[in-house]
């Protein structure tokens, strides 16, 4: 799994944060931060959860 | 008591609920092929987005489906101009963009953890007075509405003891069933009244958001477009959650063994907020949209100029998100839900909003272990005709 996050797309709304703290986390304007491109096991079903809550479409993951 | 459908026969049909509910009839349209035309408050014709991939698809696409296009209500002594200037809602990017990002950095998920010992200090301060006092109480004025109300206040920079005036202001702005040259004239008042803690906080800049923005933005940002943005963010900052913290309460303590998860399982509130944001979805729709061209949403073609109402409710209640949406159920999987939005005009203080909920929710609960209902089910005052739907009151006893 690979993750791509589009920050001049992100609106800083934070949901992958809350969804997937280990993957995301957020500069201090609020616009994403990827922690972990790759992640596995758990962090790779809360990176998945997480790309479904992003209101922006900022994120997008390849299997 | 009459429901309130009863109540109010000429409220829109996206406006109308039975109680926790959408009404019958919405449930029948999202099952139906094509979109539904209603007519909104101000009796112009609209499409009905009542389905959830309709919904996401409406509010994911800013370019096809504009926000700035409606009229705004007539204020006095202030152009349509001014009155959009700064109000987020009602702007499309990169304009949008531009105001938004420089509001993003104070709800971090980070910054808004900081808050949670202040908010759960408030909380706290709020069910002591409950406790002493003795029930019964009325949970909107005793708990739901001052817990955010002076959140936003400490957050914003607006004086806490103002907040008698504020609270009746927006509570009449956001009231449609009242003409609209009241609705103009109190929006007028709600502006000048932001004008003055605005130049007080381009003279004084303070440490709270408010002299932040003079501060860091005050060279970009316009004294009209600070107005704006800090109206939108007082109102939107206490009317919301207020009416989730009162009607999630009479939600959970419909269904008791709900009502014990949450209070005795620290891990259960975060999901729980999710589930009754989805459940409940207060804000009954979004600013209408208008089509930017002529386009198709579902199978159902829409013209350029069209416009489009996107029922929250009745997304958050289809199948598609999921399975038997019409319970009620915290213990499962927070869902993908549109109650705070979708899209670039998702909620911007919903960090802020989970936090207090998740705060409130289980520390009202853990302080009044019995709580209940102060009368019976078919007497609750529902607040229908509102913006944000709730509860006008909530009489409980302990």
């Amino acid at each position: 799994m690979k993750i791509k996050a589009d920050r001049d797309v992100c609106i800083g709304a934070g949901n992958c944060v809350l969804a997937a703290e280990n993957v995301f986390d957020q500069d201090d304007d609020a616009i994403v931060v990827v922690l972990e491109e790759s992640p596995e096991g758990k962090d790779a079903d809360a990176a998945r959860n997480a790309v479904g809550s992003c209101p922006s479409g900022a994120l997008s993951l390849e299997e | 008591m009459a429901s309130p459908s009863t109540e109010t026969p000429a409220l829109p049909l996206h406006m109308r609920r039975e109680r926790f509910d959408p009404p019958a009839e919405m449930r029948e349209i999202r099952e139906q092929p094509g979109l539904a035309r209603v007519t909104t408050p101000i009796g112009r014709p609209a499409w009905l987005v009542t389905r959830y991939e309709d919904a996401r698809e409406v509010l994911g696409d800013a370019a096809r489906f504009s926000s700035a296009g409606l009229p705004v209500i007539p204020v006095p002594g202030t152009t349509p101009e001014e009155q959009r200037s700064g109000n987020l809602l009602m702007l499309d990017p990169p304009e949008h963009t531009r105001l938004r990002r420089l509001l993003t950095g104070e709800f971090t998920v980070k910054r808004i953890r900081r808050l949670q010992p202040r908010i759960a200090e408030i909380v706290d301060s709020h069910l002591d007075a409950m406790e002493q006092a003795g029930p019964p109480a009325d949970l909107v004025p005793d708990f739901a509405l001052p817990v955010p109300s002076l959140v936003i206040c400490e957050l914003l920079g607006v004086p806490y003891s103002d907040r008698a005036e504020f609270h009746r202001r927006a509570a009449k702005q956001l009231d449609l069933t009242r003409p609209l040259e009241e609705r103009g004239m109190v929006a007028a008042q709600s502006r000048a009244y932001m004008a003055e803690l605005v130049d007080r906080a381009f003279a004084a800049p303070g440490d709270d958001m408010l002299g932040m923005l003079v501060r860091e933005h005050g060279d970009t940002l316009t004294r009209t477009e600070l107005i704006g943005v800090a109206s939108l963010l007082l109102i939107a900052g206490h009317e919301t959650t207020a009416n989730m913290l009162a009607i999630g309460t009479l939600a959970l303590l419909r269904h008791p063994e709900q009502a014990a998860l949450v209070r005795d399982d620290p891990n259960a509130a975060a999901p729980a907020v999710e589930e009754l944001m989805r459940f409940l979805s207060v804000v009954h729709t979004g600013v209408p949209r208008t089509a930017t061209a002529a386009t198709r949403v579902g199978d159902q073609d829409i013209e350029a100029g069209d416009v489009l109402v996107v029922s929250l409710p009745a997304a958050d209640r289809d199948r598609a998100l999921v399975e038997d949406p019409d319970q009620l159920d915290v213990g499962r999987a927070a869902s993908h839900h549109v109650a705070f939005g979708h899209g670039v005009h998702h909620c911007l203080g919903a960090p802020l909003a989970r936090m207090e909920m998740a705060t409130a929710f289980p520390a009202l609960l853990r302080r009044f272990p019995t709580l209940a209902p102060a009368i019976p089910f078919s007497d609750v005052d529902f607040r229908s005709a509102s913006v944000v739907y709730g509860l006008r009151s909530l009489p409980v006893t302990w």
